[in-house]
């Protein structure tokens, strides 16, 4: 044990090393974060004939508009766009109202298929069929190359569902019993006064479910990935990355390779435009709304 | 991400019961009396039968030979009984080290590098984000750092692919500072695959594994800091002897759900990140299972594989779950 004692504001010679350590540590990890980001702006800003060259950094060097105009040339891009905007505002409405009101049913003590439902859902977490059998399902239902394959199968996350009923519960229940004595039925109580007290985990959980369906490329490659009217941005984006990456994997077949790099029609000034537009909507909301996703995880994390 | 279960309190159920003593209403009374909240559930009842637990009759596909000939429900009825002939046959390919062979060997090398090094290395970044005096600076840093948990895997991939091609940032990093001779071709490298995808996860999650320990940091009693000051403990003892011990709870949990999760480490980064170069480390049970399974029509043969697969990771969470029991009064279950 150390005998010496250190008086609390003084720092010695070892603070000054662990404070060293921790900066650049931190540090580093800051501008890793950052840098991959900065760069694929750069390049999306650059001009595409000097991009090839190499070595852009943060900055263009070129700066130009024109990889966005050049956009303007696929049109999947732009019609993707605007399914994954309207799966992402549907999704979420959908999912959110679910999520809200069947925590709701689950909060109430007295109803009488809480446990089982609760269990129920809450198994879902920890089993998996595997791909196939819920594809054969989704198949089945006649959901695929339907826009309704992004919304039905996912719309309730056992997760969320535990986090808004965690909020509901530590309601105090005297409000909703007030509005009982007054006549109301639990669907008026539901949506006059369970609804606007859950604000803030519903800011959280249908954040949630926004970045997910935003995000989301998946689905769309197993369920509709030849109809082109329904097909997403993401989806179009892996489309692309997916061309480049069987040209990196050809390079070094030699000149098989590169004759297929050549004739490929997304370089990757393209492609950087595409993920700019793809994480543009995530980048522009989140310094806002990031202290809601934080309170949503502490908040079903710390009870453990 | 990682969940846990908020263990129901038992004056709960006292509460219950005092409300329902008395004379206790009949079962349609008391059904009709909460026609609402049923309207309410029942939709959602019958959603989660239909798509969460109705697939599970699939699995009964492991076990035919199913061939999708128009109608789904058509094909599942008339497809005959074969015993454990797709077993048997991914049992071949382990023994014989085929495909499945290394589809399995990739998802479990994978996720055991995860499980070594993406489970410590939040906890660090955690410590240390802790240590930072400068609040403004800690704030920051902390805001960047899960900001590429949002986005998707195929922008992250987009990225990824772009830092290790061989034009790319990093090897002009390497090159420049002289600690490579020549550009590497990394993805197309089969042996550093696994590699590139711990680093990847850990670029991509690391900040957002943090904020769990962060809070479990911050809710520590201050007192035990200023008795172990008047002891005369340094900072490094400070965090030795009481941040990690008053923190342990939270990461035994965090450990033990990642165990129980060790099988299922994700395809999409694998997927988009592999090419026929790195085919023989890249391919995992899913990515494995969907080209098969689904790629080739093989829909009995895939559902064998998931069946496999899913075993495994239930018996593996109940085993993290017996050891959690075991360890303390947490439960993951």
């Amino acid at each position: 044990m150390v005998t010496q004692r250190h008086r609390r504001f003084r720092k010695t010679k070892g603070d000054y090393v662990i404070d060293f350590v921790i900066y650049a540590v931190t540090l580093t990890v800051l501008v890793a974060t950052l840098f991959p980001f900065l760069n694929v702006l750069a390049i999306a800003f650059n001009e595409s004939s000097d991009s090839i060259k190499g070595g852009v950094g943060i900055i263009p060097r070129t700066p130009t508009l024109d990889n966005f105009k050049e956009l303007g040339r696929f049109p999947l891009l732009l019609q993707g766009g605007m399914i994954s905007l309207l799966r992402t505002v549907v999704g979420t409405v959908v999912s959110l109202l679910s999520t809200c009101m069947l925590a709701y049913v689950l909060s109430r003590k007295d109803f009488i298929f809480r446990r089982f439902f609760t269990a129920l859902f809450l198994f879902t977490m920890y089993i998996d069929s595997g791909l196939i059998p819920h594809f054969m399902v989704i198949r089945s239902f006649g959901l695929n190359n339907s826009f309704w394959v992004y919304i039905v199968p996912g719309l309730i996350s056992a997760y969320n569902l535990i986090l808004v009923r965690s909020f509901i519960e530590q309601l105090p229940y005297s409000l909703q019993e007030s509005a009982f004595l007054d006549g109301a039925n639990d669907f008026t109580v539901f949506v006059k006064i369970i609804m606007p007290l859950c604000l803030p985990v519903t800011a959280t959980v249908g954040l949630f479910y926004a970045v997910g369906q935003w995000n989301s490329w998946f689905d769309t490659y197993l369920y509709a990935p030849f109809n082109e009217k329904i097909t997403t941005l993401q989806y179009e984006l892996m489309k692309i990355l997916q061309q480049s990456m069987s040209q990196q994997g050809n390079q070094h077949l030699g000149q098989a390779g590169q004759l297929a790099q050549s004739q490929s029609i997304s370089p990757l000034s393209i492609r950087m435009a595409v993920t700019v537009v793809a994480v543009l909507p995530i980048l522009l909301v989140y310094p806002f709304v990031q202290k809601y996703f934080v309170s949503g995880l502490t908040l079903g994390a710390v009870k453990s | 991400m990682n969940e846990v279960k908020t263990v129901r309190k038992p004056a709960e159920a006292a509460v219950i019961r005092v409300r329902s003593k008395g004379d206790r209403p009949r079962l349609s009374e008391r059904l009709f009396k909460q026609r609402f909240l049923l309207i309410m559930s029942l939709p959602f009842f019958v959603w989660v039968l239909l798509f969460c637990y109705l697939p599970l009759l699939g699995w009964s596909m492991a076990f035919q030979d199913f061939k999708l000939k128009g109608d789904v429900l058509q094909s599942y009825f008339s497809a005959p009984f074969v015993g454990l002939k797709h077993f048997e046959a991914l049992w071949e390919d382990l023994t014989t080290q085929g495909r499945f062979f290394l589809a399995l060997r990739n998802t479990l090398a994978m996720s055991l590098l995860l499980l070594a090094f993406g489970f410590v290395s939040p906890i660090i970044f955690a410590l240390m984000l802790n240590e930072l005096r400068a609040k403004r600076f800690k704030r920051i840093t902390q805001t960047i750092s899960y900001l590429p948990h949002f986005i998707s895997w195929v922008v992250a991939a987009g990225m990824i692919s772009v830092m290790l091609s061989t034009e790319g940032p990093i090897n002009d990093l390497l090159v420049g500072l002289g600690l490579a001779e020549k550009r590497v071709p990394f993805l197309a490298d089969q042996n550093l695959f696994w590699g590139i995808m711990t680093v990847s996860e850990i670029w991509k999650e690391l900040g957002w594994n943090a904020i769990i320990f962060l809070a479990a940091i911050t809710s520590v009693d201050q007192g035990l800091y200023e008795s172990a000051e008047i002891d005369g403990a340094g900072r490094l003892r400070k965090i030795w002897y009481v941040t990690l011990p008053c923190i342990m709870p939270v990461i035994t949990v965090i450990l033990i759900m990642d165990i129980g999760w060790l099988i299922s480490v994700g395809f999409e980064k694998q997927m988009l990140l592999g090419n026929d170069m790195t085919r023989n480390t890249s391919e995992v049970l899913d990515v494995y299972a969907l080209k098969y399974g689904i790629g080739q029509s093989r829909y009995s043969f895939g559902t064998a594989i998931g069946m496999f697969k899913s075993v495994v990771s239930v018996v593996m969470v109940l085993i993290a779950n017996a050891l959690a029991k075991k360890t303390g009064d947490t439960s993951i279950l």
